[in-house]
Parts: C-alpha cells; sequence; structure tokens
C-alpha cells in the first residue's frame, strides 16, 4: 500500500481546518482564554473544570466529533489527517474541550466490532462526548497493565489519569478479566461510579481518577468482549499518539509566533530584541524542529489510512518528535520574553503548562524512541534476513 | 512511503516509466577507479571523464535539465525533474558530476541570462561539455558575501576582471565560472554585477588556479586569481549593478529553496554503503562490538540513534509537506530549512557513526581494518564542507529568522 504525497488533505479538509480556526480565533482569543482558565492562581487551588458549552455546541453543530466516524456508523468518515488537523487548531487555541478525549474514544470505538461500539459511534457523532479510562495507576499507558476488574458482570477497581473526565458522559473502561482485556462503556452517572477530580498543572483541561464500586455491566455495554479489548487499545494507539502530538504543534505554533512577535516589539539596547542571534537562533531551531514534527504527524495520520502495518512506527515517531517540541517550545517562549513571560497575567504559561502535560501524555519522548528501536531493530533485521 | 503515487500527472506517469525503461535498459559499467563521496570531490581526471559520461547519457536521454525549455536545450516538461531524480536514485546511479552548473548557474542562466548564455551555454552545461563552477566568496567575502572587491571594469564594448576568488570547487576542472564583480566601489550591495567568465582557456594566462587541500587531505576546492581577463559585454548576466539580485536566484536553487528543481542523482563512495543515511545506523550498530556485546545492545546509543532516523524521516516528510500549499503556513519556511537540517543531519550520523565503531574509529582510510573502509570519518570530516558553504549554517538561521519570522536584521 503506498500513500498520496498530499497526506490526503484534500479542499473539503482545507475548509474544515479554515473554519475550525477561524471560529476559534473569534470565539476563544487568548484574551478571553485568560479570565476563562486563569480563575485561581493559588498553586493549591483545588481541582476545576473550565471550559465553554456553548463554544462546544457550535464545534458539535460545526461536525468536528463525525470527521473520524465511520459513515456507515453516521459519522463523515473524512480522512485521519482532517482529524489531526483540527486536533492542531485545539493546541492552537489551547482549547478546553472534550474534543482530543471523544476524539480518543472515537478511534477506540472504530477498532471494535461490537453493535455497541457501533451505537455509541453514532451518539458521539451526534455530540455525545466520551473519554478513554484505561490507564493503571503506574501511568503505564500502552501496557495490558490495569487496576480495573470485570467479574461476575460488576466492574471493580479504579482507572488513572482520565483525560477531560469533568467533560465526558461516557466512559470507555478497559477491565481485566480471565479471558483476557476487555473494554466496557460506562455512562459517568452509572451507580458505583466515582469520578475523583485531580488537582493539575494544566489550566486547559481537566483530569480524574475514577474508582468503579461493583458497576453493574449488561451485554449492551460490551464494546470489547474479553481478549478482544486489547488487539483494539493496540490498533487504535498510533491515532492517539498522533492526535496528542498534532496539538502539541498547534500549540508549538502559537508560542513561535507570539514568542516572534514580541522579539519584533520589544527594544533593548536601541534594537529589537529580535536582532540579537541570542534570540534569532532558537527561535528559528524551535520553527525547525515544529517543522519536523509537523510533517511527521501528517505522514502518520496518513499512514494510519493508507499504511496501517507503518503506523506505529510513524506514530511513534511523531509523538517522540512533538514531545520534544512541547518542552522545546513551552521553555524558549518563557525565557525569551523575559520577566513578563514569567507572570501569571502573560498567556505563555497557559500554553507552557499544556506543553507540559501534553509531553508526558501516552509517553513522552524517551519512552516512544525505546519502542521505536525495538521495531526499528526488528524490522531490518527481516530485511536483512530477506536479502541474505 | 513509495513514491509511485496515483497522484503522478499523466505527463510524470509516462515520463517515469521512460526513466525507469531507459535505466534499466542502459546499466553503466564499473568506474575504473573509486569515486569520491560527492562532485565537490572530484580530484582525478579518470573520476571526472567517467562521471562525465555518465551525465551525457542521462541528458541524451532526457534524464537531466528535463524543466528547462527545449531552446535551452532542456526538455520542455513540466515538474518532471524530480521524477528523473527518484528514478536515478532508486537505480543507484552515481551522483552527476557537474553540480555546480546544475544546480547553480543553470537556473540562474535561465532566469535572469539572454539569448547566448542560455542557448549556447546551456545545453552544453546539460550534457556537461563544459564544467562550471562559482566564483562567489572571497577572503573578505564569506559570511558577508556582498563584500566582494573582485573588479569587473569597462575595457572598450567588454570588461575586464582582476581579483581572487576562494572555496571555488571544481575550478581546476571547469571550463566556465559564474562570477560576481564590484563594477562599484561606492555603493556595496547596488555595486555589484554578475558574470559568466571562461576559466579552462585562459590557464596560466591571465586566470590562475591554485588548489587547496582541505582537512580530508583532498583537493578539489581551489583559489582562482584573475589578472585583466577580458570578456565581451554578452558574458554580463542582468543590468550592470544587479549583481546581488541575480545572485539571490543562485543562492536560493544553491540552498535547495529555487523553483528550478536540481537534476541530481545518487550518492558517492562505495554504491553498497548508504553513507550519511540514519537508517544505516542500526546495522552499523549491530555490526560494532561494544563491550560484550554490540552497539545496537547499548539502550543511549539505541536512542540517539532513533533521534537521527527521527529528524531524518521528519526532513523527509517535510519536502513532502512542502508541496501541499494548504499545509504550508509561509511558502519558504520549509525550503529555506533544506540546506540547514540536511547538513547537520549528515555530520551528526557520521559522528554518531564514529561513536558507534568504538575504537576502530580511530583508523584512517588508509587502514585495511578500518569499518567500512573509513568512509564515515571521511563523511564526517567533510560534512563541515555543507555546513559552512553556501552561506555558513548561522546565516541561514539569521535569514531564516528575518524572512520567515520577521526578526530585525542583521545588516
Amino acid at each position: 500500500m503506498t500513500q498520496p504525497r498530499d497526506f490526503g488533505f484534500d479542499t473539503e479538509t482545507t475548509l474544515l481546518r479554515d473554519t475550525a480556526r477561524q471560529l476559534l480565533r473569534d470565539r476563544l482569543p487568548t484574551q478571553a482564554l485568560h479570565p476563562l482558565v486563569a480563575t485561581e492562581h493559588d498553586p493549591h487551588r483545588p481541582p476545576a473544570c473550565h471550559w465553554d458549552p456553548p463554544l462546544w455546541q457550535q464545534i458539535v453543530d460545526l461536525g468536528w466529533t463525525t470527521v473520524a466516524v465511520p459513515e456507515d456508523a453516521g459519522g463523515a468518515g473524512m480522512p485521519l489527517v482532517a482529524l489531526a488537523a483540527l486536533a492542531e487548531e485545539s493546541g492552537r487555541a489551547a482549547l478546553p474541550s472534550p474534543f482530543i478525549a471523544t476524539a480518543t474514544a472515537t478511534l477506540v470505538l472504530r477498532q471494535c466490532q461490537s453493535a455497541a461500539a457501533r451505537l455509541l459511534l453514532h451518539e458521539i457523532a451526534a455530540g455525545r462526548t466520551a473519554t478513554l479510562a484505561a490507564t493503571p495507576r503506574s501511568g503505564a499507558w500502552d501496557t495490558p497493565a490495569c487496576d480495573l476488574r470485570l467479574e461476575g458482570g460488576q466492574l471493580h477497581g479504579s482507572a488513572w489519569y482520565v483525560q477531560d473526565a469533568a467533560k465526558a458522559e461516557v466512559l470507555i473502561a478497559k477491565a481485566v478479566h480471565p479471558d483476557g482485556l476487555a473494554l466496557i462503556t460506562v455512562p459517568v452517572d452509572r451507580q458505583g461510579v466515582e469520578l475523583v477530580p485531580d488537582a493539575i498543572v494544566d489550566l486547559t483541561r481537566d483530569q480524574a481518577h475514577v474508582h468503579f464500586r461493583g458497576v453493574s455491566v449488561d451485554d449492551a455495554q460490551i464494546l470489547a468482549v474479553p481478549g478482544a479489548g486489547g488487539a483494539a487499545l493496540e490498533a487504535a494507539w498510533p491515532g492517539v499518539l498522533t492526535l496528542v502530538a498534532a496539538d502539541i504543534c498547534g500549540a508549538a505554533e502559537w508560542l513561535l509566533q507570539t514568542t516572534a512577535e514580541y522579539a519584533r516589539t520589544r527594544v533593548q539596547f536601541d534594537r529589537q530584541i529580535g536582532f540579537f542571534q541570542a534570540v534569532k537562533h532558537p527561535l528559528v531551531n524551535l520553527m525547525i524542529q515544529l517543522d519536523q514534527a509537523r510533517s511527521l504527524v501528517y505522514n502518520a495520520a496518513c499512514a494510519l489510512d493508507h499504511e496501517p502495518e507503518q503506523a506505529e512506527k510513524f506514530a511513534r515517531m511523531a509523538k517522540a518528535a512533538a514531545a520534544e517540541v512541547a518542552a522545546f517550545s513551552a521553555n524558549r517562549a518563557i525565557q525569551l520574553h523575559g520577566g513578563i513571560g514569567f507572570t501569571w497575567e502573560c498567556a505563555v504559561h497557559l500554553y507552557t503548562k499544556r506543553q507540559k502535560h501534553n509531553q508526558l501524555l501516552y509517553g513522552d519522548a524517551i519512552y516512544q524512541r525505546a519502542r521505536l528501536a525495538e521495531l526499528l531493530l526488528a524490522e531490518t533485521r527481516i530485511t536483512d534476513h530477506r536479502k541474505s | 512511503m513509495s513514491d509511485s503515487t496515483p497522484r503522478d500527472s499523466a505527463e510524470q506517469t509516462a515520463f517515469r516509466s521512460h526513466c525507469q525503461q531507459w535505466l534499466a535498459a542502459n546499466p553503466l559499467p564499473e568506474p575504473p577507479v573509486r569515486l569520491p563521496q560527492s562532485a565537490i570531490e572530484i580530484m582525478h581526471r579518470e573520476q571526472l571523464e567517467y562521471l562525465r559520461d555518465w551525465q551525457r547519457q542521462a541528458y541524451e536521454a532526457g534524464l537531466v535539465g528535463c524543466d528547462y525549455p527545449e531552446a535551452s536545450g532542456g526538455g520542455g516538461r513540466t515538474n518532471c525533474q524530480r521524477i528523473a531524480n527518484q528514478e536515478m536514485q532508486r537505480a543507484g546511479r552515481p551522483f552527476l558530476p557537474n553540480i555546480l552548473g546544475l544546480g547553480m548557474a543553470a537556473p540562474t542562466l535561465q532566469i535572469h541570462g539572454n539569448d547566448f548564455q542560455r542557448e549556447t551555454l546551456l545545453p552544453r552545461l546539460f550534457s556537461c561539455a563544459d564544467i562550471w563552477c562559482q566564483g562567489f566568496s572571497e577572503p573578505g567575502a564569506g559570511s558577508d558575501l556582498a563584500n566582494v572587491q573582485t573588479r569587473a571594469e569597462r575595457h572598450g564594448d567588454g570588461w575586464r576582471i582582476t581579483g581572487h576568488k576562494v572555496w571555488t570547487s571544481l575550478a581546476h576542472f571547469a571550463d566556465w565560472m559564474i562570477l560576481l564583480a564590484r563594477t562599484d566601489r561606492d555603493r556595496k550591495y547596488e555595486g555589484m554585477t554578475y558574470f559568466v567568465v571562461p576559466i579552462s582557456t585562459h590557464l596560466g594566462k591571465t586566470v590562475q588556479v591554485r588548489p587547496l587541500i582541505k582537512i580530508t587531505g583532498e583537493t578539489g576546492f581551489n583559489e582562482v586569481f584573475f589578472d585583466g581577463l577580458e570578456i565581451p559585454d554578452h558574458y554580463r548576466v542582468g543590468e550592470i549593478g544587479e549583481g546581488w539580485k541575480v545572485a539571490q536566484t543562485t543562492l536560493l536553487h544553491e540552498r535547495g529553496a529555487g523553483p528550478l528543481v536540481t537534476p541530481s542523482s545518487g550518492r558517492g563512495g562505495p554504491p553498497e554503503r548508504a553513507l550519511g543515511d540514519a537508517y544505516a545506523l542500526l546495522d552499523l550498530a549491530r555490526r560494532s562490538p561494544r563491550g560484550l556485546g554490540c552497539a545496537a545492545d547499548d539502550p543511549v546509543l539505541r536512542d540517539r540513534i532513533v533521534q537521527l532516523i527521527i529528524r531524518q524521516e521528519g526532513s523527509k516528510q517535510g519536502a513532502r509537506r512542502a508541496q501541499v500549499a494548504a499545509l504550508c503556513d509561509h511558502p519558504m519556511r520549509i525550503p529555506l530549512q533544506a540546506k540547514v537540517v540536511m547538513s547537520e543531519i549528515r555530520q551528526d550520523v557520521c559522528a554518531l557513526a564514529m561513536e558507534l565503531q568504538g575504537a576502530a574509529a580511530s583508523l584512517s582510510m588508509g587502514d585495511a581494518q578500518a569499518p567500512d573502509g573509513g568512509e564515515w570519518t571521511l563523511g564526517y570530516l567533510n560534512s563541515y564542507g555543507v555546513t559552512i558553504a553556501a552561506g555558513s549554517n548561522e546565516i541561514q538561521r539569521n535569514i531564516l529568522g528575518e524572512r520567515v519570522l520577521g526578526l530585525a536584521k542583521s545588516k
């Protein structure tokens, strides 16, 4: 199988992306984002979830949640590069919303063969929000490790680091069973479900851990039967990594452009500080790193549609490159803004904190590269074998 | 990703199959001598003649200069050079030797030249009948290129050239040079004019070429001295005083960011070795002993190899993205990065290759035990040529910061 050279980025996708960018520019400019999310500066502040539900409704009306849902499940069935482009816009605006969490859920549901999954995809296309409850307390993102058990038709245990849980209506829970991992849909308001918000650094999203105290499960909730859940998650994972990497690229572009703008206006020693190569060159280095990560994101998204056997490799490359960009963009933006960049009133910290969350989410650069080394060494060994 | 995708135009599809058929039907003989790693390291006549013959054949088959108009000796095609390049590389062909002509002189003459320059000089450049070199840098004009002092003075209807050019690759074989000279001492940027000047026919008379020896011990680049070389006025490219403007076209193409795609083929060195390819480090790591195991077992080295593979893949996907206007915020943003990114990846790949080799990295090409014939070490030393040449990477970062990010100019 081969990829189209233009990543499948067609006119329809361009229109969708440009409309999304315009909407967020109009509805959530930085001067609106800051008062929305930066309400409480005490570092001991309690958990909070600040977002703009009417804006989310507009996003649903524009069809963002239909993009990755197949046409036969009531969606638009667009190429995944379209979903990546929207994630990029979500990052550029540092959008507090259930978009990334719901898109993640969508990617997982696409890999489940059940009628329950199909039904939930229909609901997501219509605007229902969802999130993945699949991580153990250890934070081992993409391993079979799990603190939740499916026993006698009931869920017992917990899921940790659940993204944007307070904005989600439905959980997709990963649970262990003697026959293997299962995926189960559980409405957040179901009896026995206790959602405990985490106090997190990032002000533009929320997170929680969820306790399941004997939550009863009927057959209509089984998205993937015991034994099938692990494979579904594994197949969805490249898309999940690509989404976060795309969000990073959008946020990094905002940090790059905002810092460049500051370097064009701030004057010291009678010159714009962007004149000095100690300022100019790091910004260029950020641009170069960001462009590489962004190109890898489109390649990974395109691979999911056209070369799925290569998708894990390309998605880990994208997330590894993007995680480095997350850290570098956050670091240089604050430093090059100088004193003002160190203040609560300057919006840079909102993006810096989102980037630090994005950097670790689903595995940082070192983690992705370790997995890549295994993949690549195995791959070349096979090629060598074929040659001889 | 395979490049033969459904997005080729009808012309490109037909042309690609022409390239594939011609390359399959016309294998090259083995080179009579070891080939250097790139055209700018050609030291011997035998190397040059072998490669010159290859370029002539490729030109006659329509694989070189295919996007240039027929009146300039080109193929009159649209967006086909990229296809020919892909197929020549895929077929494992060596590099084209007239690289400074193809990459710099040809696009400049096509865009700014007169009829003589396009119709008489370009066909001979494409066929490699004439070898070209570039006369821009001088002892006092390196990063500050606009400081050139080589003089062009009016002499009857023509010009007389006097001065000193340096870092002139291929000058020892060159028939022609593109030259940036000063025609007005009072104005810096508006005081330069662009010329084409003959070299081989005036050697030992008003032109002297003195080889420089590089850190690798190889020759390949030179100093060129002009002592009153007389040329007619139709050797001038563009208007008097517009040399800097014309030179921007040359520099843009030299940095891989120009509108005309440079004809290019494979790599130098032993053909089985993908020198400078980050993926080749995986195999090298497996073959390189380290402690009681091999370098591929060391998690830190694995991480560093993968970092380079990611950068290389990112740069490859960047070139792909540069073709999709909707995904490029600024048209020059990716093209202007190409030179910095490629040269630094290559340097870092060769440097890491030496680290992977461990103790054996101490062995040079002259030692029969040197891993891979010492090519990685030679590649490492040669890599500085590219990070420094064509405007050092520090200058490239200035250009990127100023043209793309709009930061205050250094000059």
